[in-house]
């Protein structure tokens, strides 16, 4: 029925750091990638995601569907966001959850982080959420244990959840313009969409993610860097134009999508200062204004205010920060819901 | 997902084929419009009532009920809209993914809803009913309306407005819309 990456289905077909997935043990399923979704599995995402919007304005906006399943988020990264957005999301679907962070555990002893996982599932865990500084380490955890496993950030490979988030916010704000409920309103809306994404695609996950969900869902994306910060390679990616230009590029798009500069991942080493980045890529109250009307400005967080993006720009009435954070809890919801909702037939890695 | 559609959602489902026109269009609207009546009679008024109508099958019964009532009566009836997806109790067993929208207009503290479906059969659906009306609120009371009960209680609930009696055999699929009832069989696509 869902098509949240089970062993079916053909390769996913971009993305050179995607591991290899083995058949999962038990056949549970998995959300490691965005590459393994399709148009079809991201449409769906989004749709239930808009069940548990609803969900969040009720006065009590907590749903039993989850009740004595546990999640456990395993964070080898520091988070903000992600991590309580995750708990939050769990424990509105009546989940039970285990917080976890590697730097405070047992791997600092010396312990494997394989070792580790095996541990916390022993004690009998249905979801695990990932995010590590290595690619492929959520892959790796689902391959060792018998539970649903959700890439939380991997390195700088994929960021699944950030990427249906951010689709889910457009589609709203879009179907809310047409004055229609955004329930039912399907995916066609990112059609010819045009979207820009600026700044360091070269250490971003969560670039990669959104490139691959606005490819299959028919966007066009201009990605805008200093070649410096782009990746090696772009084959596989579909990306429509690459343009070293933001003045250029901002009249002619809907979305302008800001990346964080990675420092901590060296994204300065590739820059002749901090202040220059900002003064070419940088989206300040004058850039803002080259932009069209209705024209997004959205960012996946945490914002380095006065680096990607001026103080003034971040309260700008299109900009959908906070909204991207709020949808984030509903759309988590739906990803556990849909990994941990559905029975598995036994051995085939499908839900029935 | 009810039973009943789960029945006919592929890849398990299977196609219906009609068998008997129980009730024809003209029958369900004088049910409907008989049922008006009763909810009317029964609560003196139509104070503080509230129609919420089961996704999908009940949904168009309960606008359909509101617009007889507000012939009858003058005051326009809130009708809420509930898909109970969430709180059904064979989640993990069988997949289970919100159909359609969830609307409750406002709180339900102190309003008398009327649950309005189209069949009653295990009686699940109103369990899991029960339980998402409780999370928008205390109701002062809530009544049960259905067109068809077609027996097969799993659980202790029983209709308060029945729009008809139907005794079926376990295996049979009852059909119901503003058109008519039908009853017929499940086959393998």
């Amino acid at each position: 029925m869902t098509r949240l990456a089970g062993s079916e289905g053909p390769r996913p077909t971009v993305s050179p750091a995607a591991p290899v997935v083995e058949p999962a043990k038990g056949g549970r399923r998995h959300l490691l990638s965005v590459a393994e979704l399709g148009a079809e599995g991201i449409a769906e995402i989004l749709e239930v995601s808009d069940a548990f919007v609803e969900v969040g304005r009720r006065s009590i906006p907590k749903v039993p569907s989850l009740r004595g399943r546990t999640v456990v988020t395993l964070f080898a990264e520091q988070s903000t966001r992600t991590r309580l957005s995750f708990e939050t999301a769990a424990k509105r679907l009546s989940a039970d959850v285990l917080s976890f962070s590697l730097d405070t555990s047992s791997v600092k002893k010396g312990e494997s982080l394989r070792d580790t996982v095996e541990t916390v599932a022993a004690m009998g865990v249905d979801a695990f959420v990932v995010r590590h500084t290595s690619a492929g380490a959520p892959a790796a955890v689902a391959r060792w244990v018998d539970a649903s496993v959700v890439n939380a950030g991997d390195g700088w490979h994929e960021h699944p959840t950030q990427a249906l988030l951010d689709c889910y916010t457009i589609r709203q704000v879009l179907a809310e313009r047409a004055g229609r409920p955004s329930q039912g309103a399907g995916v066609g809306c990112f059609v010819g969409l045009r979207v820009a994404i600026v700044g360091d695609v070269r250490h971003s996950r969560v670039a990669r993610s959104l490139v691959l969900a606005m490819g299959s869902l028919g966007a066009e994306v201009i990605l805008v860097a200093p070649g410096s910060l782009l990746p090696p390679s772009l084959e596989g990616w579909p990306v429509t134009e690459v343009s070293y230009d933001l003045d250029a590029v901002l009249p002619h798009v809907d979305v302008c999508y800001l990346l964080r500069l990675q420092s901590e991942r060296g994204a300065g080493a590739f820059l002749p200062s901090v202040r220059e980045y900002s003064t070419w890529y940088g989206l300040t109250a004058r850039r803002a204004g080259l932009l069209g009307d209705g024209a997004l400005v959205m960012h996946p967080g945490p914002m380095n205010r006065g680096v990607e993006i001026a103080d003034d720009v971040a309260a700008l009435p299109q900009s959908l920060v906070l909204r991207q954070v709020s949808n984030g809890v509903a759309v988590r919801m739906a990803v556990l819901f849909m990994l941990l909702g559905q029975a598995p037939v036994p051995g085939t890695g499908v839900s029935a | 997902m009810a039973e009943r559609e789960r029945r006919l959602t592929p890849p398990r489902g299977g196609v219906f084929v009609p068998r008997v026109q129980v009730l024809t269009a003209q029958d369900v609207q004088r049910a409907l419009t008989r049922i008006a009546h009763e909810i009317i009679e029964r609560n003196h008024g139509l104070d503080d009532v509230m129609l919420v109508g089961l996704q999908t099958g009940g949904v168009p019964l309960s606008f359909r009920i509101a617009s007889v009532l507000e012939e009858m009566e003058g005051t326009s009836v809130p009708v809420g809209l509930l898909d109970v997806a969430f709180y059904r109790d064979d989640i993990g067993i069988r997949p289970v993914l919100p159909e359609a929208a969830t609307d409750i207009p406002g709180d339900l503290a102190g309003q008398l809803v009327v649950l309005v479906d189209d069949v009653l059969f295990t009686g699940r659906t109103v369990r899991a009913a029960l339980n998402a009306l409780g999370d928008y609120g205390r109701a002062r009371a809530v009544q049960l309306a259905v067109m068809v009960d077609r027996g097969h209680r799993e659980l202790p609930i029983r209709p308060d407005y029945v729009g008809k009696n139907m005794p079926t055999r376990i295996d049979e699929q009852v059909d119901v819309s503003l058109d008519g009832v039908v009853l017929g069989d499940v086959v393998p696509r």
